[in-house]
């Protein structure tokens, strides 16, 4: 046992030696959730909105003022006739031009069947997208309200849609839960497998083999401290995504930071699993960057869901542990369920747990062959 | 007398290329036992089938009485192994590294500091230093006591000298030599012929083959031929002549001078002459004693 904790020890002063192991460990992370935070926004914003309003009546300008003061858009230019909406939206003033035709409020206090136009610039099609649904949205609101009360006439079915756990769809809840889980599994894989490959390359591994170690206590050795260092990094994620996007733990916090644990533990024996066969630290840089971060990336479910893949790859991607612990951080951190939800992805990443260290201990070789 | 290492009939092939053929020799217990040889003569490849790190093709080998192959967890307890390329961590400081490998093998440092302070002395003062950051011959004396740090019973050093200055060479096999004295058997592989002297027997191995194994006084009695020492001030105009002059048989450098060997083995008088005329007239010719150098070049022109 005092073997093991010398070892440990030893694994410790690398890391803290290390500078730039240091920056991997606790600076990328911190700056990934930032980054893709910030950044990777599909939120608006007081997106510019110009109107051109025809009709000028009570109720043309109470739909325009509705969509102005939903804080999603700000009104930049009224605008006297259709030619000018190509100019609007040139210059880059407007990002869409809404239109009421002459006549508007009249039609609509009848009854009768009415357009307005939303006009986008779909040089940017993800904003175009976002600002018709934002508008429509507000559109519908204000037109059931309105018809609402005293009305008996049966309502034109409006389809309502509403976004559950993420009513303003905002970005962060998609974002955090998906890149805690890149970039724990990505640092904890990559830095296991290079300090092995670097006693490897060192010449350091040769004398280890020629000592009472057993491979056991050198790979539990080193895994141990970027396990602790992981964990302390995840608190900081967490608070960081609580102080900075108002990201919420909504289920139990203590179940969701025993699930993190596992799953730090999973991406851990994959780095060991990793460095049992490769010779030296380039193999194991190019293997857990390029292996890991793309399929993390695409197939886990973190940007593209797994629902609308073909069958392939959700066939692909079930062997990616990543995709389990998605589902898991989401339930427990957004939607706030418990335990009997996740059972399945935690059993699963559980038996891959035990089959990565298993395979690396059986693989680890105790001699130079 | 009680051997340390058996060896019967060892090989060992990397895919197609052979790097020990057939080797077989035995080492006492006590004894500094030196494996002498060019680069790629096998010597690594012999050390790692002794230090349990590879093993053999062919042949067996027994270690402190123990099955390389299958006492190969008993016999780690029990060798201090010094890897040719240093192998220490380069980011932790002197002291950590011993430290490391001290509770590595279950120790201290204080419970065998009386075996190691003779080598480690001189690196105490500077224990606080990081290992990458000290001189050859300083991170030399480091591997040793980490590797004597468990006071193993084998002490095996591939290549210790290699890249380390003449004084610290001159030392370090004085230490040996006194480590020699606590009963510890040290087996030691280097290029260098003039370290040989400093074995009690060694073994000449070239091309994964041993040639010899004897004490040094007794190899270079093995040199079946009468040997001249010639100096001159040009030394590389002297070796080109030499080599030129129709009775010679061998032509070596062999430090500021070259090792003459004749084809008729008595000093061939008309050299002077020769030497002479192709403009080398400060040329000394003396018999002399042969080196290790010397049989090696012979054993392996025989093959």
């Amino acid at each position: 046992m005092k073997r093991f904790f010398g070892f440990v020890k030893k694994e410790f002063l690398h890391i803290f030696r290390d500078f730039r192991t240091l920056i991997i460990l606790f600076g990328i992370p911190a700056s990934q959730i930032l980054i893709f935070g910030f950044v990777i926004s599909t939120d608006i914003e007081n997106a510019g909105i110009a109107f051109l309003d025809l009709s000028k009546d009570e109720i043309s300008t109470g739909i325009s003022d509705r969509i102005c003061s939903s804080g999603f858009f700000s009104r930049t230019a009224d605008l006297a006739g259709y030619e000018e909406a190509d100019r609007v939206m040139k210059s880059g003033r407007a990002k869409a031009v809404i239109i009421f035709p002459a006549g508007f409020g009249r039609e609509f206090l009848s009854g009768r069947q009415t357009t307005i136009s939303i006009i986008a610039d779909g040089s940017e099609p993800n904003t175009a997208t976002l600002i018709t649904s934002y508008a429509s949205a507000i559109i519908s609101d204000f037109n059931r309200e309105y018809t609402a009360p005293g009305m008996t006439a049966p309502l034109p079915v409006q389809p309502e849609v509403r976004m559950f756990y993420n009513p303003g769809l905002k970005s962060h809840y998609m974002f955090v839960p998906g890149v805690i889980t890149l970039i724990l599994i990505l640092i904890c894989a990559l830095m296991t497998s290079i300090t092995i490959a670097r006693e490897k390359e060192f010449g350091t591994m040769e004398v280890l083999l020629v000592s009472p170690l057993k491979p056991s206590q050198i790979i539990i050795g080193k895994v141990m401290p970027y396990f602790f260092l992981s964990f302390i990094n995840v608190i900081v994620i967490l608070l960081l995504s609580w102080l900075v996007f108002d990201l919420p733990v909504r289920g139990s916090l203590a179940l969701l930071l025993a699930e993190t644990m596992l799953y730090i533990m999973m991406s851990l024996s994959l780095g060991i699993l990793i460095s049992t066969f490769t010779a030296n630290m380039q193999q194991a840089i190019f293997i857990s960057l390029i292996g890991l971060m793309l399929p993390t990336i695409l197939l886990s479910g973190f940007i593209f869901p797994i629902e609308n893949m073909p069958k392939i790859y959700d066939v692909l991607s079930s062997v990616l542990p990543p995709r389990y612990f998605i589902v898991i951080i989401k339930n427990l951190m957004i939607k706030g369920k418990s335990f009997s939800y996740v059972w399945k992805e935690t059993l699963i990443l559980t038996l891959m747990t035990i089959v990565f260290l298993g395979i690396s201990i059986r693989n680890f070789k105790i001699r130079l062959e | 007398m009680e051997k340390i290492i058996e060896a019967q009939g060892i090989g060992k092939s990397f895919g197609d290329t052979e790097a020990l053929k057939n080797i077989s020799f035995e080492v006492n217990r006590g004894e500094i036992f030196g494996f002498i040889g060019p680069d790629g003569a096998g010597k690594t490849t012999l050390f790692r089938i002794i230090t349990t790190l590879l093993l053999p093709d062919a042949g067996r080998m027994t270690v402190m009485g123990l099955d390389c192959k299958t006492g190969y967890r008993e016999l780690r307890r029990n060798i201090g192994y010094m890897p040719g390329r240093f192998s220490l961590y380069h980011d932790l400081t002197v002291e950590e590294n011993l430290n490391f490998y001290a509770t590595v093998f279950g120790t201290t440092v204080r419970k065998n500091y009386d075996l190691i302070r003779d080598v480690y002395s001189h690196i105490e003062p500077f224990r606080k230093r990081l290992a990458g950051k000290l001189s050859g011959g300083m991170k030399q004396k480091l591997a040793l006591s980490c590797a004597l740090i468990h006071k193993p019973g084998l002490l095996v050093l591939d290549e210790p000298t290699t890249g380390v200055d003449a004084v610290s060479r001159s030392e370090f096999w004085e230490m040996l030599n006194r480590l020699r004295e606590e009963n510890i058997t040290i087996i030691a592989s280097t290029p260098y012929m003039d370290e040989a002297m400093r074995c009690n027997r060694v073994a000449l191995i070239q091309k994964g083959q041993i040639l010899s194994v004897n004490p040094p006084e007794k190899i270079r009695e093995e040199f079946s031929r009468k040997i001249f020492s010639v100096k001159s001030s040009e030394k590389y105009k002297l070796i080109n002549a030499l080599r030129n002059f129709p009775g010679t048989a061998t032509a070596y450098p062999f430090g500021d001078s070259v090792h003459l060997t004749f084809r008729d083995n008595e000093q061939d008088h008309s050299l002077t002459g020769y030497l002479n005329s192709m403009g080398i007239s400060d040329a000394t010719i003396s018999e002399t004693r042969a080196g290790i150098e010397d049989r090696f070049l012979e054993l392996m022109q025989d093959k």
